[in-house]
């Protein structure tokens, strides 16, 4: 049980001196981008201690719209809060800021609720509650010095392994005129080989993952359900022993987050009985939040091509078809 | 406040760190004192009979043993903390910047050190150098340095 204390005492150590250079990161960035004109310090700490209370699920029915107006209002919150904390910030820069002091309040989480599980550990002297602990910290520890790592890349506005999809997208609109779509989204109509291709991604620069299901939802309405098919290109959880980078392919709506895009894209795509692949990019949680690593940017155009391929198997001349690039688009113009 | 108190408590965990520090180095040298103690008393026993002779070598023994134990205590405790302190500090590696000229029969490519305000698709002031033409940043990426493992399954 000693050592077991110890081992989490050295990781707790370690996390504290993380969360601690995650806060100062932070506070740093505001002030050199922001130029407040007061300390954002005491703001910052009370941004980092921000939750967000999910909806009562007794009763299920309509909790996904629900979900989704408390993850507008808590977006549109925190994005004022930055507003109030740097000032002299344009729109890019705010999202940035945004998704740094997201990544920093990751990392106060993180610290907190591992430093509740040994006091309680410490206090009960149960020795299961060390032992689960110990067991997961590898885990914990990985997931921390991602968003360590994260921090960096979003205070200077670098792509993260999870722009991966946006900047396929990117490469496939890029030249074409683009238009905005609802929310925080842009599209741009590619011709490809008699076909039409919808190519959708979230708008960079700025760190933003939009919300694609909206921007599907209003497409595919635009077209009066008219779309043959949608490809949905995502950064993929790779599996230890897959190699980084990797392309894969699949059915289904490849998308993250708390469920509330895939349920409306889901839900077009029954009410059409529209076709829906997949292809991803294989990464570890790591390389997803950390800037994006070489192998995953050398996996675009092998990527491009598969879904080119999708697109000439499973779609005919004269089709129309949604290309989604599903991740955050830091780092990634269009 | 909660910053206060943070500071506070990692001036006064610092200050803990420093005196422990500096117990295991005086264990340390306690611990050469009392080696340095069993080498005297063990070649003054070379040169007594007796029973004073079995003091001397019991006394060098009992000063060996001990400045021993503390040797390898305080060096592993040393250790340790030098490797914690190693263990705390995070590598960021270095992010590269491809820059292509835009035109179609230039194939200038240049990679620089990321720029703060460089995204994919920015459209830089700078002119090609062969052809005069249009970059734009064409790629951001970090190269990982260290060697995954790998099993053979």
């Amino acid at each position: 049980m000693y050592v077991m204390i110890r081992e989490v005492e050295n990781s707790l150590h370690k996390l504290k001196y993380i969360k601690e250079e995650g806060r100062k990161t932070a506070i740093e960035a505001i002030k050199e981008i922001g130029k407040p004109a007061a300390d954002p310090s005491a703001r910052v700490d009370r941004y980092l201690e921000y939750f967000t209370i999910g909806p009562q699920s007794m009763d299920p029915a309509g909790i996904v719209n629900k979900l989704d107006h408390i993850l507008d209002v808590r977006d549109q919150r925190l994005k004022d809060e930055v507003k109030l904390m740097a000032p002299a910030c344009d729109e890019v820069q705010i999202n940035n800021l945004e998704n740094t002091l997201e990544a920093a309040m990751a990392l106060n989480f993180i610290y907190k609720v591992v430093r509740h599980y040994y006091i309680q550990g410490k206090k009960t002297l149960s020795l299961y509650v060390i032992m689960q602990l110990q067991m997961i910290l590898p885990m914990v520890m990985k997931e921390a010095e991602a968003y360590s790592s994260a921090l960096k890349a979003f205070a200077y506005g670098q792509p993260i392994g999870d722009g991966v999809g946006p900047l396929i997208a990117a490469k496939l609109m890029h030249g074409y005129e683009i238009r905005k779509v609802p929310k925080d989204c842009v599209v741009a109509t590619v011709p490809f080989e008699g076909r039409t291709l919808l190519v959708l991604k979230a708008e960079g620069p700025g760190g933003n993952v939009g919300k694609p299901g909206d921007a599907v939802e209003t497409v595919i309405e635009e077209n009066q359900g008219k779309i043959a098919n949608v490809i949905m290109i995502d950064a993929g959880l790779k599996l230890e022993g897959e190699k980084v980078g990797e392309v894969a392919e699949g059915i289904g709506a490849a998308i993250g987050g708390p469920g509330v895009d895939q349920y409306k894209i889901e839900e077009k795509l029954t009410k059409y009985k529209i076709q829906i692949n997949a292809v991803i990019i294989k990464e570890d949680i790591g390389d997803a939040v950390s800037p994006m690593r070489k192998e995953i940017n050398d996996a675009v155009d092998p990527a491009i091509e598969r879904v080119k391929s999708v697109i000439l198997e499973r779609t005919k001349q004269g089709d129309t078809v949604i290309v989604v690039g599903v991740g955050n688009s830091i780092g990634v113009g269009q | 406040m909660a910053t206060k108190n943070e500071s506070q408590s990692s001036a006064q965990s610092k200050k803990i760190s420093n005196y422990i520090t500096m117990i295991v180095l005086i264990v340390l040298a306690l611990s050469i004192a009392a080696l340095i103690l069993a080498i005297g008393n063990y070649t003054t026993g070379l040169s007594e009979t007796g029973a004073t002779q079995a003091g001397s070598f019991l006394s060098a023994g009992v000063f060996a043993v001990i400045g021993l134990i503390a040797l390898v205590m305080s060096v592993f405790t040393l250790y340790q903390s030098r490797r914690q302190t190693a263990e705390m500090k995070i590598e960021i590696p270095k992010v590269m910047t491809t820059i292509q000229c835009t035109s179609k029969n230039c194939d200038s490519k240049t990679i620089r050190e990321f720029q703060r305000g460089d995204f994919v698709f920015k459209e830089l002031d700078i002119p090609c150098q062969k052809c005069s033409g249009r970059q734009m940043v064409t790629a951001i990426y970090k190269e990982v340095k260290e060697k995954e493992k790998t099993y053979n399954v």
